[in-house]
């Protein structure tokens, strides 16, 4: 179906299934998700707060704490290994070598106690076996590469001595540090300004074109999706609700949930004559579903205004409903609207 | 900037000439060696029944300015005007009694209410401090009208703030600053913490409850998309002081500030068709407690020139008769 040498897909998300076992039963945080990511091409994911982006991609990189989470079922192909049959020191020659993950919060995913060189010395000596005088100057490399100003000052500086948009680089730092062929971002901007949001997507955009990396970047925020990414899945409790490339998911959403999404952002809009609109934002009534306690059928069913008797009988399965050679549109919903 | 902002209405509250520094003590003796020029010399109005909303970066700044509006945190300077009286001057006594008037939401749903204290704890509290409601049956009514008014149910009186999602605390919050029926609400990043769904219907019932009550808001927050949806004027803060202010169609329509300019160019839009020129500053906001000479934004500016670096620039109105003042502190405004 795909043209080998220009969509080469470096992972592929079959059935995943990621459990929690909580003392009120299992959560299944992330249900029978599927994807396909490609060289060099971004893949966002997008969705609210629980429903299970995160676990997605932690699953991914077999970060899940266990107990009390577990992958229970699926698999993922990474150039045609399933990461979930590694054992532990294979993984962990993968993990941040070959797939590399940059995480929300810079504060809490960097260690205090270390100088950030240090933090990324620790992967390259690892990974590339380099000496120490070796690793600290590819240490100075990367940051420079990232764009923080007299790295071979900075590399000797503790995180607290940074400001977040400069945590956020060296995190940037020492994922690529090993030139990893996936980058996971989880929420990568959303704790930093819009002025250092757009330096750092910026860069991510300029590293991915020098490196032909694949990114999977996870947020909830659609602007950043509409800019970077070339894919797009949707996510609702657990399941992927809607898929479909970046401009036929913006300018045709099907999923009641995404067009929800869509309206509930205020937008700059300016009329022919330069005034600016104001419209009542459209809300998505009420809030998502204790994953404890899933409705039957739709799980979107209770928030949804087209929901017919249908969606309460019989969950609907993800169906094409636009062709595409690369990826075809489909969604997760029985009604067509 | 000076109150001639004002061709209608009536001014609810005017801050002349704020300041508010922080010292930061060391040495031996802890003597103060430097501080942290928080809000430096702000001045504005705002009008009553208008959303003023207040943007700017982290550290810009504005939940300082908020506060001290408020006097949760002292001014070091400055006077703050609440329908004309000085309330940088009175007692801690008669302040207290004001604050019936001039209530505050907070950012965190998740902190900023009592764990330990039911849904009915929570709203009654203001009303015994400020002995409205002669017994617990009629604030018992008061608390459940707040509800309806919030749209929360009724069964959520006896409930503890961790039973309630992200959104339905907000709405607790938010009943609880009504509860002593407020003229002016200072909301402090009350949407940031939310999912988009539910940031929405928070703001749909903010503005419901303002045209409903006639609330006039200061509304401070970093997302610019929703400071546009939701203000009348809107006030750009970097540094500790104000930039630009103007209407909300204006200040967006036509940013006139270089610092304003580039954070709207930043704002990433949702529709992938749309192609942008970005502005993208350099390096991270400096320090408040060594700002740069002369315009605070003179090192990031992609316009400076020598003389950005001489003196901080006074504002100048670029507003027409018929849209109200367009106030900017820059020397190349265009």
């Amino acid at each position: 179906m795909e043209s080998v040498n220009k969509n080469e897909k470096l992972l592929e998300v079959k059935g995943l299934r990621t459990s929690f076992f909580t003392e009120g039963g299992e959560v299944k945080a992330v249900d029978d998700v599927n994807f396909n990511v490609y060289r060099g091409k971004t893949l966002g994911i997008v969705g609210e707060s629980g429903c299970g982006k995160s676990v997605t991609s932690l699953s991914i990189m077999r970060l899940i704490p266990n107990p009390p989470g577990r992958t229970v079922g699926g698999e993922i192909l990474y150039k045609g290994r399933d990461l979930l049959k590694l054992s532990d020191s294979e993984m962990r020659k993968i993990r941040g070598d070959e797939i590399s993950m940059i995480f929300q919060e810079p504060m809490t995913s960097l260690n205090p106690v270390f100088t950030v060189g240090n933090q990324i010395m620790e992967a390259v000596m690892l990974h590339q076996n380099l000496s120490r005088k070796d690793a600290r100057n590819k240490a100075i490399e990367q940051l420079q590469l990232v764009g923080i100003p007299s790295p071979e000052k900075r590399v000797d500086d503790y995180p607290h001595q940074l400001s977040g948009g400069m945590r956020q680089r060296v995190m940037i730092a020492m994922a690529l540090s090993c030139h990893p062929q996936i980058l996971i971002a989880d929420e990568p901007t959303t704790a930093l300004d819009v002025t250092i949001q757009a330096q750092i997507l910026d860069l991510l955009r300029h590293l991915q074109e020098k490196f032909g990396m694949a990114l999977i970047l996870i947020t909830h925020d659609l602007g950043v999706i509409a800019e970077m990414a070339d894919e797009v899945a949707v996510m609702y409790a657990g399941r992927v609700v809607e898929q479909a490339r970046v401009g036929e998911i913006f300018a045709n959403p099907k999923m009641p949930y995404t067009r929800g999404l869509l309206n509930s952002i205020p937008v700059l809009t300016k009329d022919p004559t330069g005034k600016v609109k104001k419209k009542r934002l459209e809300t998505i009534p009420g809030i998502v579903p204790n994953m404890l306690e899933l409705p039957v059928g739709c799980r979107f069913q209770e928030r949804c205004t087209y929901v017919i008797d249908a969606c309460k009988e019989r969950e609907p399965d993800l169906r094409v409903i636009a062709q595409d050679p690369i990826l075809p549109h489909s969604i997760r919903c029985g009604r067509d609207i | 900037m000076e109150a001639q902002n004002t061709p209608n209405g009536e001014v609810l509250l005017s801050v002349r000439n704020l300041v508010k520094r922080f010292p930061i003590k060391g040495g031996i003796l802890s003597r103060e060696v430097a501080s942290v020029k928080a809000v430096s010399d702000v001045s504005f109005d705002i009008k009553k029944g208008e959303t003023l909303g207040l943007v700017g970066e982290s550290g810009c700044g504005k939940s300082t300015l908020g506060r001290c509006i408020l006097r949760l945190i002292e001014p070091s300077s400055g006077q703050v005007f609440f329908k004309g009286q000085d309330i940088t001057k009175i007692n801690g006594n008669e302040m207290r009694k004001l604050r019936r008037n001039m209530q505050i939401i907070f950012q965190d749903p998740y902190a900023s209410l009592n764990p330990r204290m039911t849904v009915e704890d929570i709203l009654a509290e203001p009303l015994v401090i400020h002995k409205i409601g002669a017994n617990r049956h009629e604030r018992m009514q008061r608390i459940i009208k707040l509800l309806d008014l919030c749209g929360l149910r009724r069964e959520a009186i006896s409930r503890y703030p961790h039973e309630f999602s992200g959104g339905q605390r907000q709405r607790i919050c938010i009943a609880r600053a009504l509860a002593v029926s407020p003229e002016f609400i200072v909301c402090d990043e009350p949407v940031s913490a939310l999912d988009v769904s539910i940031q929405a219907q928070i703001v749909n019932l903010m503005q419901d409850l303002q045209k409903e009550l006639g609330l006039t808001y200061l509304f401070i927050a970093h997302d610019l998309k929703v400071v546009e949806h939701i203000s009348t004027r809107v006030a750009v803060m970097y540094l500790g002081k104000i930039s630009e202010l103007a209407t909300a169609e204006a200040l967006y329509a036509d940013p006139k500030h270089p610092y304003t300019r580039a954070l709207l160019s930043a704002i990433p839009i949702p529709d992938p068709t749309y192609k942008k020129e970005r502005i993208i500053l350099r390096g991270d906001v400096p320090s408040p407690i060594n700002p740069p000479s002369g315009c605070f934004f003179h090192p990031r500016c992609p316009i400076a020139k020598d003389n950005c670096q001489g003196e901080f620039p006074a504002s100048k109105n670029f507003g027409t008769e018929g849209e109200g003042a367009h106030d900017v502190s820059c020397y190349y405004a265009q």
